[in-house]
């Protein structure tokens, strides 16, 4: 039985595809009819369907020779001319990892939501969406082309805008919807453009797909010039989807959708859809050392920016979700400084303790009854047990204790920073993760520890979640705990298996500068527990001092606290003028002064006309008798002109 | 026809044709326009069309304006009393209608129109003659005619007559059920 | 000795003028409608003389199809004048305005 299951033809990867889509549809048509129960299985089951197929996918991957891949075509799709796209996914060990990713957490997070979204109304719609989200990112992730890819890339801008606005009917929420749509949507311009510079680059050459082997057998096309467009573009096109410096804003604002979909989407899986796409593309990054430069530099600075958010926010989701920003910066730093499977090494972790602690907020936010300032939580470590402990095994992650995954893989990220050249970045990040440690622990002394300043009408309410959500906790607590032992430093045991797996795709990471990995782990390392220690003594030992500094920095903290002004900025330079242009010149000027105006003024004017024309129309008999004794009048005057020359 | 005759049945007709438009009562305006029938009348047959000539003393003259005379009678018209207004229509009316008259003069009388005559071929006129040509060349028009005389008569009977009782009630009840709808 | 032709057409179009002007001035339908016969029998000289000139018998059949149509035309408007009087008691122009926007 394991034989067959194991030699199932490759075409069995479109099963990856067709449960999410399964899911979809009966969620969509039946989900209403059938009730919770039935959701509550197929929801969650397609998924982990889903994750048993990308399993098998994974084992078939194992077998086949290094630098092997599956392929199946689906459908011929784009034939015009010389130029052609087809439906075909492609499985290799790159987007092997990330099916995995995708399927398993996102699997773990569909249970979770059984028992979040319990007492909601729209339960149906809720795991319609995320399973159309699902299938947008395995569309992503699976595609063997960049036109796919970018099916895949829009549908999960769609899905994220469904879900952020998932309780619409609060006109805020479905304005942060709107804005994440929109934010994305210019970022979806640059990648236009940028795919649009690589079929133009390629077609010159006599190429005419965008298929990923094709476009990495013609890569010599490809000048230093148009290499570093298409890149930059491409990578606006990132900046967008994976909330970086500038179009970052709409993640914070998308806290409002409910926490699961912060885990799933904002975390976990789409928001790394922009590192993916740079490690796709490997190559042709690798043509444009400028290109690689920007990218790795705007990693660096959006990490260390919105850490510095990060450290004043009183919202527990909100400093998550700058959180998040941060470790994107730094998934961006290691492809941008060529350590490819560094950054998708991080993008694997980071989905366990992200998800993770987004989960275990919904979970303190359940037990809380929807509040989320920490400023009024504290001492919960006895009311919720198994969140507090999974909580603390995730933060140990994202501090980069050693031993745990998030260790591994920031060391891997910082010291290709370092070994590729870039000094100066190398130590914002390592200033970055102090600032990481000093803002997670923040978040577990504030919330868990300390004097409890938890609203009395709150303490009745206050339990541990049910089976559903905690089993997922527990199960993603595991695994960022053991999950980064898959890629150790070169030397220890079996050494750095994950780049190894991943060298077929993304190349061999080559260093150019020398340096000891274990000096750079030392001096990371201290720095993070450095972090931590100022975070215990603000808020352990002395719990006064946080709001000494806020009073003496007042105005730096404010700045900080407004998230530096940025979104007003925005609002200034960009919306206004837009919603100004829109609603003043096109709106009112445009469409309703000219256009209606002028067809509403026809209309007046053939009513106007009309009453005067019937005015004719007297039903006198004899009117109409004398208008046509000067019709006979004219007519005989013709015949006589006629008659006469 | 001697010319003499033509200038009085001209002066007869065209005197009585004005009194047709100018008579208050409508029975002095019958009774004018049976003149004008009459002259036009002898005006055919002192062109050869002696048939024609006949038939419209008999069945114009005869038969529709007593037609018109019994309607009169019916309906009790009196004459008209007083000024009936429409001065517009009345200056405007008669200054086109004597610019049409111009007008048709000018085509009409000029020397183009001049026709050789060669004289009437023997039976001209007649009814033998007319009823060759009407029942050969103009057969089809016959025909039609005939059905057009049949419609005629069943439509001016439908017109005419009074509706009876039941009827009454009918068209009573479909007028209620029409404005109670109209209403709504 | 023929009549010529000119002043047949001269009195066949004075009659139809005069018939046009009473058709426009009169209020009473009757009249109107005698206005009317005044006018198709000024065609009907004018068919007769031409067709006299032209040594064809065509004109006095359309003259003999014209009498026929004027009769029962005669016959239906007269039908309906009768109805029409019987609804509003009135024969004078003005107060038949139905088909007044």
């Amino acid at each position: 039985m394991v034989t067959t299951v194991v030699n199932l033809p490759s075409s069995a990867l479109a099963l990856i595809l067709l449960f999410p889509a399964l899911g979809v549809l009966f969620n969509l048509f039946f989900g209403a009819r059938l009730g919770r129960r039935a959701v509550s299985i197929v929801g969650p089951g397609v998924m982990f369907l889903a994750f048993a197929a990308a399993t098998w996918a994974l084992v078939r991957l194992f077998m086949l020779p290094p630098g092997d891949a599956l392929t199946f075509t689906l459908w011929p799709w784009i034939e015009a001319g010389r130029f052609h796209v087809e439906l075909a996914l492609r499985a290799d060990t790159l987007s092997g990892v990330m099916i995995m990713i995708v399927t398993g957490v996102g699997a773990f997070i569909h249970l979770y939501s059984v028992g979040y979204m319990a007492h909601d109304e729209d339960f149906a719609r809720f795991f319609t969406y995320m399973n159309l989200f699902a299938l947008s990112m395995l569309i992503l992730v699976l595609a063997s082309n960049l036109l796919m890819m970018f099916v895949g890339w829009e549908g999960v801008g769609l899905c994220s805008y469904l879900l952020i606005a998932f309780w619409y009917t609060n006109p805020q929420f479905a304005y942060n919807g709107r804005k994440a749509f929109i934010v994305n949507r210019v970022g979806d311009a640059g990648f236009i453009l940028g795919m649009l510079t690589i079929i133009s680059v390629l077609s010159r050459g006599g190429v005419w797909t965008l298929d990923f082997p094709t476009i990495q057998a013609h890569v010599a096309l490809f000048t230093t010039g148009t290499a570093t467009a298409a890149c930059l573009l491409l990578f606006m096109g990132a900046t967008g989807k994976s909330a970086q410096i500038p179009l970052y804003v709409w993640l914070p604002d998308a806290m409002v959708g409910p926490t699961p979909v912060s885990a799933l989407i904002h975390a976990a899986t789409m928001v790394t859809a922009g590192v993916y796409m740079i490690a796709r593309l490997n190559f042709l990054f690798m043509l444009s050392p400028d290109a690689m430069t920007v990218v790795a530099t705007v990693g660096a600075l959006t990490a260390f920016f919105a850490g510095t958010i990060a450290i004043v926010q009183p919202d527990i989701k909100k400093v998550l979700a700058y959180s998040t920003i941060s470790q994107l910066g730094y998934m961006f730093l290691g492809v941008g400084s060529g350590a490819f499977a560094a950054g998708i090494f991080h993008v694997m972790t980071h989905a366990f303790f992200k998800g993770l602690l987004f989960l275990c907020a919904g979970s303190v936010i359940h037990a809380m009854g929807g509040e989320q300032d920490m400023t009024k939580m504290g001492a919960l470590r006895k009311h919720l047990p198994i969140t507090f402990w999974t909580m603390l095994i995730a933060t140990l992650a994202i501090s980069a204790v050693p031993g745990f995954s998030g260790y591994f893989s920031k060391d891997l990220i910082l010291e290709g920073a370092y070994e590729s050249g870039h000094v100066w970045l190398w130590g914002l990040g390592v200033l970055t993760a102090g600032i990481t440690g000093f803002y997670m622990f923040r978040l577990i002394f504030m919330t868990f520890f300390g004097e409890s300043r938890v609203e009395p009408e709150k303490l009745h309410h206050l339990h541990e979640s049910p089976p559903s959500m905690t089993i997922p906790l527990v199960v993603l607590a595991i695994a960022s705990a053991i999950g980064g032992w898959v890629g150790l430093p070169k030397g220890l045991l079996w050494g750095d298996a994950f780049a190894r797996f991943l060298s077929p795709v993304v190349g061999n990471f080559r260093p150019g500068v020398e340096a000891s990995t274990l000096g750079l782990s030392v001096v990371a390392t201290g720095v993070g527990m450095l972090g931590i220690l100022l975070a215990y003594v603000c808020y352990i030992r002395m719990p006064g001092l946080p709001m000494i500094v806020a009073w003496r920095a007042k105005s730096l903290y404010q700045v900080l606290l407004d998230k530096y002004y940025i979104d007003e900025f925005y609002n200034l330079i960009i919306t206004r003028p837009l919603f100004f242009v829109s609603n003043v010149i096109l709106n009112r000027g445009i469409d309703r002064f000219m256009i209606d105006g002028t067809v509403n003024g026809i209309g007046a004017t053939v009513r106007s006309g009309s009453r005067l024309a019937r005015r004719s129309e007297t039903g006198n008999v004899q009117h109409y008798a004398f208008v046509y004794v000067l019709g006979v009048l004219g007519v005989v005057a013709y015949y006589l002109y006629l008659v006469r020359h | 026809m001697p010319i003499a005759l033509f200038w009085f049945l001209a002066a007869v007709s065209l005197i009585s044709a004005f009194g047709v438009v100018l008579q208050r009562n409508p029975l002095h305006c019958l009774l004018a326009l049976i003149v004008t029938l009459l002259a036009i009348a002898v005006l055919f047959i002192g062109e050869d069309a002696t048939v024609v000539g006949f038939l419209q003393a008999i069945v114009y003259a005869g038969a529709i304006m007593v037609l018109f005379l019994f309607v009169i009678w019916l309906l009790n018209l009196r004459a008209e009393m007083g000024p009936t207004g429409h001065l517009g229509l009345k200056l405007f009316g008669t200054i086109a209608v004597a610019a049409m008259f111009a007008e048709l003069m000018a085509f009409l009388l000029p020397p183009h129109l001049q026709i050789k005559f060669a004289g009437h071929a023997a039976g001209y006129g007649s009814i033998d003659s007319l009823s060759q040509t009407l029942f050969s060349e103009y057969l089809v028009a016959f025909e039609v005619t005939s059905v057009l005389l049949l419609v005629a008569v069943i439509g001016a009977v439908a017109l005419a007559r009074r509706s009876t009782a039941s009827e009454i009630q009918e068209h009573a009840a479909d007028n209620a059920r029409k404005e109670r709808s109209a209403a709504q | 000795m023929m009549v010529p032709l000119p002043y047949l057409m001269a009195l066949s179009g004075a009659i139809f003028a005069i018939g046009v002007l009473g058709f426009l001035t009169r209020r009473n339908i009757l009249v109107m409608f005698m206005s009317v016969e005044l006018m198709l029998n000024a065609v009907n000289l004018a068919f007769i003389a031409l067709g006299s000139r032209l040594g064809t018998m065509d004109g006095q059949v359309i003259v003999f199809f014209v009498m026929t149509v004027a009769a029962a035309e005669a016959a239906v408007g007269l039908a309906i004048i009768i109805s029409i009087f019987r609804g509003r008691e009135t024969v004078h122009a003005d107060d038949l305005t139905l088909l007044r926007w």
